[in-house]
């Protein structure tokens, strides 16, 4: 167990985004269907169902959340977001009912990430999702950290392949501080340990060996 | 992006600003993607400087870009002058003992040849593969670090 020297930066708290957050940046890569309010002039090429020159008002698109956020404006009269079907009040009710049944990854694996940044909207719905999110989380909570503190020198996979990103971060935290704690009580934490990268070079000089 | 947008206001053509705007999005999603990937690159090479040591192995540095080099070697200047002014005349070495040490010396394996090594007495070691010895902790800490030799736990 070595003592860990990098930190990334850390994804944002609710409705923030981290600027130089690699998790922020892919979750921020999420599409989402909108309708355009405007003319685009020009950019026909970014819409290749249609072949005009020009995206015209009232076009159905996918665009990436970064880019709905940045064009987003409150009078309305450029973008209207429409809410993934995951946020909406189907989809709401499943989740609140029993959140423990349901898979996180599959429902796009930044749920709560990308949930979070649909606030940005001003859907008028904004307060039932971002009360749903919570009760989802609170839901599901107590079985993660459950189960990340007693599953010791085992396959996770299939504890974690229903989890999302966020809760994923929970579950090797408390995985990592359950390691850490049998390493000490084991007595290796003590013992002094090559550097990570050392380790790794040598796991890649055997795969160039043997391929 | 302002220079475009008044130009465009100016000419009668403000009907392009959304495109305009679109346009100004997408360059500074790429701005924000580079600089992301750029600090994450800084974050892994000073902690380099913890896991590793010093001095950097050849095939490190090799794909490290000029800038990255001297940003290290600056950081490692920092680093050197902020230990030399705690811990009282000798400064402190706070990249030792990352882990709480148990005894003064250990048993530690060497894992590849690496000559003669001196310890503080003056005695000279030679660390061949597969050779064991018991020496001082602090002298060996980097060693272990950079993978030539294993610190045997009894």
């Amino acid at each position: 167990m070595d003592t860990p020297s990098y930190f990334p930066v850390p994804p944002g708290v609710g409705m923030e985004e981290n600027f130089l957050s690699l998790d922020d940046i892919l979750l921020s890569q999420e599409r989402l269907p909108v309708r355009t309010e405007c003319v685009f002039p020009r950019l026909g090429f970014l819409e290749k169902s249609s072949d005009s020159q020009d995206i015209p008002e009232g076009t159905k698109m996918e665009l990436p959340l970064w880019l709905c956020k940045g064009l987003y404006e409150k009078k309305r009269k450029v973008l209207s977001v429409e809410l993934p079907k995951i946020y909406k009040e189907g989809w709401r009710t499943v989740f609140t009912a029993d959140p423990n049944v349901v898979d996180l990854h599959k429902m796009g694996p930044y749920y709560y990430g990308l949930g979070s940044q649909m606030l940005h909207f001003d859907s008028p719905e904004n307060p039932d999702i971002a009360n749903a999110l919570l009760q989802t989380f609170i839901g599901r909570f107590r079985r993660t950290m459950d189960s990340s503190q007693n599953a010791y020198n085992e396959d996770t996979s299939v504890l974690v392949g229903r989890l999302d990103c966020l809760e994923k971060v929970l579950f090797r935290s408390g995985q990592n501080g359950l390691n850490g704690f049998q390493c000490w009580e084991k007595g290796q934490a003590a013992q002094l340990t090559a550097s990570s990268l050392v380790l790794n070079y040598r796991k890649r000089k055997l795969v160039d060996v043997q391929s | 992006y302002l220079n475009c947008f008044y130009k465009a206001k100016a000419a009668g053509r403000a009907d392009l600003i959304p495109s305009i705007k679109l346009r100004h999005c997408c360059l500074l999603r790429n701005q924000r993607c580079v600089v992301a990937y750029l600090y994450d690159r800084l974050l892994r090479i000073r902690a380099l400087r913890w896991e590793y040591g010093s001095v950097l192995p050849a095939n490190v540095r090799f794909h490290m870009s000029a800038e990255e080099v001297q940003w290290f070697g600056q950081y490692k200047k920092s680093l050197a002058s902020f230990m030399r002014s705690i811990g009282g005349q000798e400064g402190l070495d706070v990249t030792q003992d990352m882990k709480p040490p148990k005894s003064l010396y250990i048993q530690v394996r060497c894992l590849k040849d690496h000559g003669e090594f001196e310890i503080d007495d003056g005695t000279v070691i030679l660390l061949k593969k597969n050779s064991q010895h018991f020496l001082p902790r602090w002298k060996c800490e980097q060693l272990i670090r950079q993978g030539v030799l294993e610190h045997v736990m009894s």
